[in-house]
């Protein structure tokens, strides 16, 4: 066999493999939009659930899932931008930094049902936040911290060493460098990664089970008063979120429709996630233009 | 002959064990420009960003000797790293703007140091530029991003954007290699028209550049300065058989 159709070969076979999994790819998306977008109306995704009777929306659960993604992105980006900053910009290689390094690896490989239980003890029952949206922001902070730090340090590695060389040479200090000069060239594709950590965020639900709970008491949207019990912004009521409404469905529904919300949610869930994705290449896109041209 | 601005004595550089400068010796008076050349690996990028602590950023570097800088020991302890490069100012092989407007590549430096004056910021950006002989190209652009121009108007940009914090010496690490003949020729008619203001420490592989821009010329070769002398001398008459050598492409 001469190498031209060994070449061949590998690449027919490459793009079968590809092939399959695009294929897989579209029939998961395929099965949940076909099936799920019928459901959708206002009123699905206003509404608040049902336990019992059928009719319910999942208007709490999308707004929970929201609110917990801002706080829980509010306080992982902060650490994670100054944890990347300092890892790629400042950190000598030595013991330390490999040991931070070391953590954060193990850290990003842990089951998510893991960082649930452990939210569960350590949040939810030691520092007794009970089940809450700040238990769950925690939580989903561990899940996230890892993914996020890594994604902003190879935003970081993205801008050539000569784009340090020069700021350093113009006189400008290490910190002016940094926030000056890289920061704002890398802000596109720390964006497009921020984005893309939300959208996994947004579709987490083990590490939420046992923190931010399973209940979603029904909110009263005029009271923005974060310090009542029934305002949407409180951050200490229990608060299940979508993914974790559609896990509860399939497993203990009683409510009759449950199939159909069940569908509708996840196609929510997946529309979500799209839009997340797209939005974050699009931005990306569109920011590196305006950075670097007229 | 003017005074001494910058003097380097018996400066050695390790990088871990391996010495890669092995003592050089060699002043610069103000103004006018210096080449160095010699064959590659001989130390010369090496020695130039000695001259404004670049060499800071690599891990693993041993500097001894001395460097001054007008009287100040640029080595000392208490030497601003950060005031240094301001007052000796860097170009580099590759064109790097920032991925800014050429405007605000321009005045990048002025305005992280808390210029806020528009007219005098305005007016910095058309001198330097001016200077940098790239103004009449960009002049209707100014506020497009300097990574749409080609690469020799971004070098030339890099240059104004150096100049725009009025340093006294500029170091140029092979400014032109990765530049065609033109731009090259631009940014040595450049050079030539800031000799008379600036210090200029250029490095270059290029020996007809040295011999058509430089004042003196510096040869190093592994780690040592071989010679340095009037350019028309190094390339006429050399006194060392390495540079007559080099000089005569037997080697390098
Ligand atoms: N960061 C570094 N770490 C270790 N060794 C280095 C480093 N940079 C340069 N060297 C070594 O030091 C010596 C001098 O390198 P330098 O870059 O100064 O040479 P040069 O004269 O500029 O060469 P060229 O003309 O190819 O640019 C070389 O042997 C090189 O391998
Ligand atoms: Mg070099």
């Amino acid at each position: 066999m001469n190498s031209k159709t060994q070449n061949k070969m590998a690449i027919g076979a490459l793009y079968g493999i590809a092939g399959f999994v695009v294929l897989i790819l579209l029939a998961l998306l395929g099965y949940i939009l076909i099936s799920g977008t019928p459901q959708l109306s206002w009123h699905f995704l206003t509404a608040p659930a049902k336990a019992f009777l059928k009719g319910g929306g999942v208007g709490v659960q999308l707004f929970n899932s929201f609110y917990l993604l801002f706080l829980a992105m509010l306080i992982s980006f902060p650490i994670a931008l100054g944890a990347a900053i300092y890892l790629y910009e400042y950190a000598k290689n030595n013991w330390l930094t490999t040991t931070i390094r070391t953590a954060i690896e193990i850290l990003s490989s842990l089951p998510s049902v893991v960082v649930g239980l452990f939210g569960f003890l350590f949040f939810v029952v030691k520092l007794r936040l009970g089940f809450s949206i700040l238990s769950g922001a925690f939580a989903l902070t561990f899940f996230n911290l890892p993914l996020l730090t890594r994604s902003i340090e190879d935003s970081l590695r993205t801008i050539s060493e000569t784009q340090r060389e020069g700021g350093l040479a113009l006189g400008l200090s290490r910190w002016e460098t940094v926030t000056k000069v890289i920061l704002p060239a890398a802000v596109p594709s720390i964006l497009t990664g921020v984005i893309l950590s939300a959208g996994r965020v947004f579709g987490e639900a083990a590490a939420l089970i046992y923190t931010a709970g399973q209940s979603a008491p029904a909110l009263n949207f005029m009271d923005w008063n974060p310090f009542n019990i029934s305002s949407p912004l409180n951050p200490m009521r229990p608060a299940e979120t979508l993914a974790v409404h559609i896990w509860k469905i399939n497993s203990e529904g009683i409510m009759p429709d449950a199939k159909a919300i069940s569908s509708g949610s996840s196609a929510v869930l997946v529309l979500a996630i799209l839009i997340f994705n797209f939005a974050a290449r699009y931005l990306g896109k569109r920011l590196y233009k305006r950075l670097t041209s007229a | 002959m003017s005074e001494e601005i910058l003097t380097t004595q018996d400066l050695h550089l390790y990088y871990g064990d391996k010495e890669a400068l092995k003592g050089i010796n060699l002043d610069f008076t103000e103004k006018g420009i210096t080449a160095l050349i010699g064959p590659s690996g001989c130390g010369k990028s090496t020695y130039l960003r000695t001259l404004n602590r670049m060499n800071d950023l690599i891990p693993n570097v041993t500097i001894t000797g001395t460097i001054k800088f007008k009287d100040q020991d640029l080595y000392s302890p208490s030497a601003d790293t950060v005031q240094i490069r301001k007052e000796i100012g860097m170009v580099f092989q590759q064109p790097n703007p920032f991925p800014f407007s050429i405007y605000d590549n321009v005045i990048y430096g002025l305005r992280i140091a808390g210029e806020k004056d528009k007219e005098k910021l305005d007016a910095v950006v058309e001198k330097s530029l001016r200077q940098a002989a790239v103004w009449d190209e960009v002049k209707d652009h100014l506020h497009e991003s300097a990574l749409a121009l080609s690469g020799g108007q971004q070098q030339r940009v890099c240059i104004a954007r150096v100049l725009a914090v009025s340093p006294e010496i500029i170091l140029l690490d092979e400014p032109t290699s990765a530049l065609d003949p033109v731009s090259s020729s631009q940014i040595e008619a450049t050079l030539l028209n800031l000799r008379h203001d600036y210090t200029i420490i250029i490095v270059t592989h290029n020996l007809q550049q040295a011999s058509r821009i430089a004042d003196r010329t510096a040869f190093f070769m592994n780690g040592e300065l071989v010679e340095v002398d009037q350019t028309k001398n190094i390339f006429m008459n050399p006194a060392k058989k390495q540079t007559e050598d080099y000089i005569s492409g037997r080697f390098g």
